[in-house]
């Protein structure tokens, strides 16, 4: 309806997004009482995240006629920005950012160089860069629900987890049951939906791929690779920080420095 | 006279970075087969104490020696299989009560039998339970269980952070009369925070009394109790 008023589409853009960030904020007032934080929060991170995109829709538009290596730079800098955000939502695990930057490093980075190298992923600006920052902000996803997850197993079993330590058990031991129950909380958002696709949603990619002139089979095939490499690099980034947070959290005479 | 098992030289905790102190100057010894009772009120340093010979907490001044040996040179696992703690709530792991009572000696690649799991049950009177689930006991039994989980170590020193603090009337007499039968017959060696002046009177070789993160008397139970009992919030 708006495209009779604005025939620029850039303007039709802006009141597209105008319109969602309107119903967002309905909703969080809707339910102002059972999430106060909220009524702050969502609106800056609204702010932040349509400056964000519009920036890195900018960028696109300038990397596309560039080289296919400069797409590296982008994916080390969308690496550092989820890294950061983690770390905000970590922030009481002591060295939350460097654990998030190696995890998020190792799980996406080296599952996006095996795809790479494979083929699986065409070594284009055009393809790298959207589907790494897919891979990159879902592992960045799965690292928050981890760490977060587990901070709160760590507050709600202090006694559990020291009443281990008395007995003699090492670091590793003590936490290793609250290591697996973050665990599997953080991977249930992408193991649901690799178990859904095609039934309960038909993610962007492949609506786009089909839009854009591509087989709707092999559209389909391939979003299925995108969410299990989707998978692979969330899974691969918990399990490195599921060996280097336990360090953070219980001192080298182990002693449970984490109890909130 | 026997050597000191424990002995807490200066022993201190200050918290970082508000610089308030839990603890300050505590020192004293405990030889093999004493029952040395700290009492004193709420708040108190009393738990703390007890945490900073089992090294959950790090003294920030002074330290602990474990058999003339300061406790900083022990592996924190090493030491704390041969210093056993039972803390005021039982904390069980999920899983039967045979689990939970072999977790220690596991940690040092050990087995219990059967029958010597069943022996240990059968002393805190909770025969017949090594299969039961240990998240469905009463307070009570939980912390028995608690108790034979920290025995099935065999530790040389047994600390006891009000273990009966947490539980109903009924169940603290027997808990309490239990870790009376059981320190009397093994001959252990313990520092039994409690709140009851009549326990450390009957248990105790010796008390030691805390207050306001200090030690203020340090004696036999008639000799510091009986001289507190106007100032009594012990």
């Amino acid at each position: 309806m708006f495209e009779q008023y604005f025939s620029n589409q850039l303007a039709r853009g802006a009141v597209y997004c105008a319109i969602t960030a309107a119903a967002t904020i309905g909703v969080i007032l809707l339910a102002r009482r059972r999430a106060p934080g909220l009524l702050r929060e969502v609106p800056l991170a609204e702010l932040r995240g349509i400056l964000q995109i519009v920036a890195v829709g900018a960028i696109l538009a300038a990397l596309l006629r560039g080289p296919a290596w400069t797409s590296i730079f982008v994916l080390a800098g969308m690496i550092l920005a989820a890294a950061s955000i983690v770390c905000k939502r970590a922030k009481r695990i002591p060295g939350a950012f460097a654990l998030a930057l190696i995890a998020i490093g190792a799980g996406a980075g080296s599952v996006l160089v095996v795809m790479t190298v494979t083929g699986v992923i065409p070594l284009k600006i055009l393809t790298l860069i959207p589907v790494g920052s897919m891979v990159i902000a879902n592992t960045m996803n799965t690292q928050s629900i981890f760490l977060d997850r587990f901070r709160g197993e760590i507050a709600a079993h202090v006694g559990e987890i020291e009443s281990a330590l008395a007995l003699g058990a090492t670091p590793d031991t003590a936490v290793e049951r609250y290591l697996q129950a973050a665990f599997r909380a953080s991977l249930i958002p992408a193991v649901d939906n690799i178990r859904s696709l095609g039934i309960v949603w038909i993610p962007g990619i492949m609506a786009g791929m089909v839009l854009s002139g591509s087989s709707p089979l092999y559209a389909a095939l391939y979003q299925f690779v995108v969410l299990t490499t989707i998978f692979s690099s969330s899974a691969l980034a918990c399990f490195v920080a599921s060996h280097l947070v336990t360090r953070r959290v219980v001192s080298v005479h182990a002693q449970l420095v984490v109890r909130a | 006279m026997p050597d000191i098992l424990v002995e807490c030289r200066n022993l201190g905790r200050e918290l970082s970075p508000s610089g308030q102190f839990l603890l300050r100057g505590v020192s004293f010894g405990v030889v093999p087969g004493e029952v040395l009772a700290i009492v004193g009120p709420s708040g108190a340093g009393k738990s703390t104490l007890l945490r900073l010979v089992n090294r959950l907490d790090e003294p920030t001044e002074g330290t602990v020696f474990f058999h003339g040996r300061d406790y900083r040179e022990l592996a924190p696992d090493a030491l704390r299989r041969v210093i056993g703690m039972v803390m005021q709530r039982a904390y069980l792991f999920p899983g039967t009560i045979a689990d939970n009572i072999v977790f220690g000696p596991r940690q040092r690649g050990e087995t219990m039998a059967a029958a010597q799991i069943e022996a240990l049950l059968a002393e805190v009177g909770l025969e017949d339970y090594a299969s039961r689930d240990a998240l469905t006991l009463s307070g009570g039994e939980a912390q028995r269980v608690a108790i034979t989980r920290a025995l099935a170590n065999e530790p040389e020193v047994l600390l006891l952070d009000e273990p009966t603090s947490a539980l109903d009337e009924a169940s603290r007499g027997s808990v309490e009369r239990l870790l009376e039968r059981l320190i009397r017959e093994r001959h252990l060696t313990c520092l039994w925070v409690t709140h009851s002046p009549e326990q450390a009177r009957a248990m105790a070789d010796r008390v030691l009394v805390v207050e306001a993160g200090r030690m203020k008397a340090l004696g036999t139970p008639d000799e510091v109790l009986l001289k507190r009992v106007e100032a009594a919030d012990v």
